[in-house]
């Protein structure tokens, strides 16, 4: 195999873990968009907010530190302990639960019967305001995540890939981050437990149900209002789950938020109600822009990332609006 | 409440009960629209109770008001012998009522085994959490639970499409499995709207025995809403008849047939 082959098959397996990330928040928002039909512009923004969180209660940040230090003349930044990963990541599931039931009680409740427009705009809304919480309860300066995913290049996985190069001395292996790799694996294991979850426990078929037809729903016993804050509660687990990864890749800060963005490509490929549709759409942007800026890159010069996957999605809309696994757009007249 | 009536044998030998559900006074307003004015009627235990009425009679607006989905300006609904307050419709259905839509609303996606399983969402017993810790009871309660289902099954004779999607099935068909959802929860009161809308004469019989059947079988109290007339005598007890809102009839079969004002709603009447 030539060794660009060999090349741009190693931008791909990059792309793939840069693809899990967008796939994970997409994730977020179908789940979402399935149960209620809302468009939660806010899941960039509950991946950064569940990230800040998780570092804050690791390293036992005092939170709205600067908020209480300007008022009362203190200066408490620390509680001086530690917590733990193994505590401090359920703690951090328990605050995005607690984030679920106040977006019900406080926002879609009043909101329920109103155009999805509305309910958008109420998103994003929440989007900022939690970007703002965010800043107040934890500061706005960027910080190391560890949760002991062990990082750097991976020494197996290269030596383990050298014989494809067929004796070639100027290659030794493909290059990956094990963190990637553990993203991956991750990833997987999330995709499992939400399948599981979804087709075979009582609560994951009032889900469906409930995605499915309203009234139907209704007169079968299920609480809508309990349905939304436990999907706002997977999704915000999803949204934790996406912000360890890329907070431990790149550290956490509000930049964070704007991975959001990608992930409209994303829906626009898989579909927006379609949950494989994430995940494939997910991977194939990732896949397809590592690839596409490694071909193009001597021609049209770099930084293609930027742009690719909202180019794809442009392509899609024209030929597949509905997405590579959404539900057909019948138009009945 | 005290009963006031205990209750007696039909000719074809079921047993009636005490009034199991009073309707009183009800009044349902849209905007400035009356739907319903003013309407009283109970249902005892065990009886196939009609609604009937011309096409805007506020038939469908009473089931809503029973099942929930609407609730009342004026009136009160008493039921098993407490006033009922305000509720939402899947309170109702935790109560112990049940229902099939006018329009069907079934879960298009899932496959009729899973669509008559939600049927039986009440009846579980295990929670959220521990439905994650401990899997192996919550399996077990699901196989339980799966057994009802399949006589519910049985019973309707849908065996053969359990595992289709109920998007792929005839109208016909899709009615049957909404009854079956209904029923797998055990109702105390199935509520049906319009059972035999849209099917054939064929399907209608079908259907028309079917209900007898449960009402049979399992003695489960009925209340039906229907515009074809000939249906209804032949299937009901008692007979509530409404028109643009009010009651006009409210008897057994013969009785309401021999009533002017019902003769006068449904053959029209000569204005002077």
């Amino acid at each position: 195999m030539s060794l660009d082959f060999l090349n741009a098959i190693e931008a791909a397996l990059n792309g793939l873990s840069t693809g899990i990330m967008y796939a994970l928040v997409a994730l977020g928002f179908v789940l979402i968009f399935k149960a209620s039909g809302i468009f939660n512009f806010a899941q960039g923004v509950m991946a950064l907010f569940a990230a800040l969180t998780l570092v804050g209660l690791q390293s036992g940040q005092v939170p709205f530190s600067h908020l209480i230090n300007a008022a009362f003349g203190t200066s408490i930044h620390n509680f001086g302990w530690n917590v733990p990963t193994l505590l401090a990541i359920p703690l951090t599931v328990a605050v995005m639960v607690a984030f679920a039931w106040l977006v019900e009680r406080i926002v879609l409740k009043h909101l329920v019967n109103q155009e999805p427009i509305i309910l958008f705009m109420a998103t994003i809304g929440l989007a900022f305001f939690l970007e703002g919480l965010g800043d107040i309860m934890w500061g706005a300066e960027v910080k190391r995540l560890d949760v002991g995913i062990p990082q750097g290049g991976n020494l197996w996985f290269e030596d383990n890939t050298r014989w494809l190069g067929m004796g070639n001395p100027d290659f030794y292996g493909f290059y990956i981050d094990t963190l990637n790799l553990v993203a991956i694996v991750i990833a997987g294991i999330l995709v499992t437990a939400l399948v599981i979850f979804s087709q075979y426990t009582k609560q994951g078929r009032a889900l469906r149900a409930v995605a499915d037809d309203h009234q139907a729903a209704l007169s079968v016993g299920i609480s809508l209002r309990f349905i939304w804050v436990l999907t706002w509660s997977i999704a915000g687990i999803v949204a934790l789950v996406a912000g360890i990864m890329w907070g431990s890749k790149s550290g956490v800060q509000f930049s964070l938020s704007l991975i959001a963005l990608k992930a409209l490509p994303v829906l626009i490929l898989g579909g927006f109600t379609s949950i494989p549709g994430a995940i494939v759409g997910g991977l194939l942007i990732g896949v397809g822009e590592k690839l596409f800026d490694f071909y193009m890159q001597p021609i049209i010069g770099g930084a293609t990332e930027n742009w690719f996957a909202y180019m794809l999605a442009l392509v899609f809309l024209l030929f597949r609006p509905q997405g590579l696994f959404g539900e057909r757009i019948i138009e009945r007249v | 409440m005290l009963d006031n009536h205990e209750g007696h044998v039909t000719a074809d030998g079921r047993q009636i009960g005490g009034v199991v559900m009073e309707l009183k006074n009800i009044t349902l307003r849209f905007g400035g629209v009356e739907a319903i004015k003013n309407i009283s009627f109970d249902i005892r235990k065990g009886e196939i109770r009609a609604i009937i009425g011309p096409n805007g009679a506020g038939k469908s607006s009473m089931l809503n008001v029973i099942s929930g989905f609407y609730n009342p300006q004026e009136g009160d609904v008493i039921y098993k012998g407490y006033k009922r307050p305000r509720m939402r419709p899947y309170q109702v259905a935790r109560m112990g009522i049940a229902r099939t839509f006018q329009n069907i609303a079934l879960f298009e996606g899932m496959s009729v085994l899973d669509n008559i399983m939600t049927g039986r969402m009440n009846l579980m017993k295990t929670g959220f959490l521990s439905q994650a810790l401990w899997w192996g009871r919550a399996a077990r309660e699901e196989a339980e639970h799966r057994e009802k289902v399949e006589k519910v099954i049985d019973f309707l004779e849908i065996q053969a499409i359990r595992k289709t999607p109920v998007a792929r099935l005839p109208y016909g068909l899709k009615k049957r499995v909404e009854l079956a959802r209904a029923l797998a929860a055990e109702p105390q009161i199935l509520l049906l709207d319009e059972p035999m809308a849209g099917m054939n004469v064929e399907e209608k019989e079908d259907m028309s025995r079917f209900i007898l059947d449960v009402n049979d079988e399992f003695g489960t109290t009925i209340v039906l809403i229907e515009h074809d007339m000939g249906v209804v005598m032949d299937l009901s007890d008692r007979v509530v008849v409404m028109d643009y809102g009010k009651k006009i009839g409210d008897g057994t079969p013969a009785e309401v047939r021999s009533n002017q004002a019902v003769i006068d709603a449904y053959l029209g009447v000569a204005h002077e």
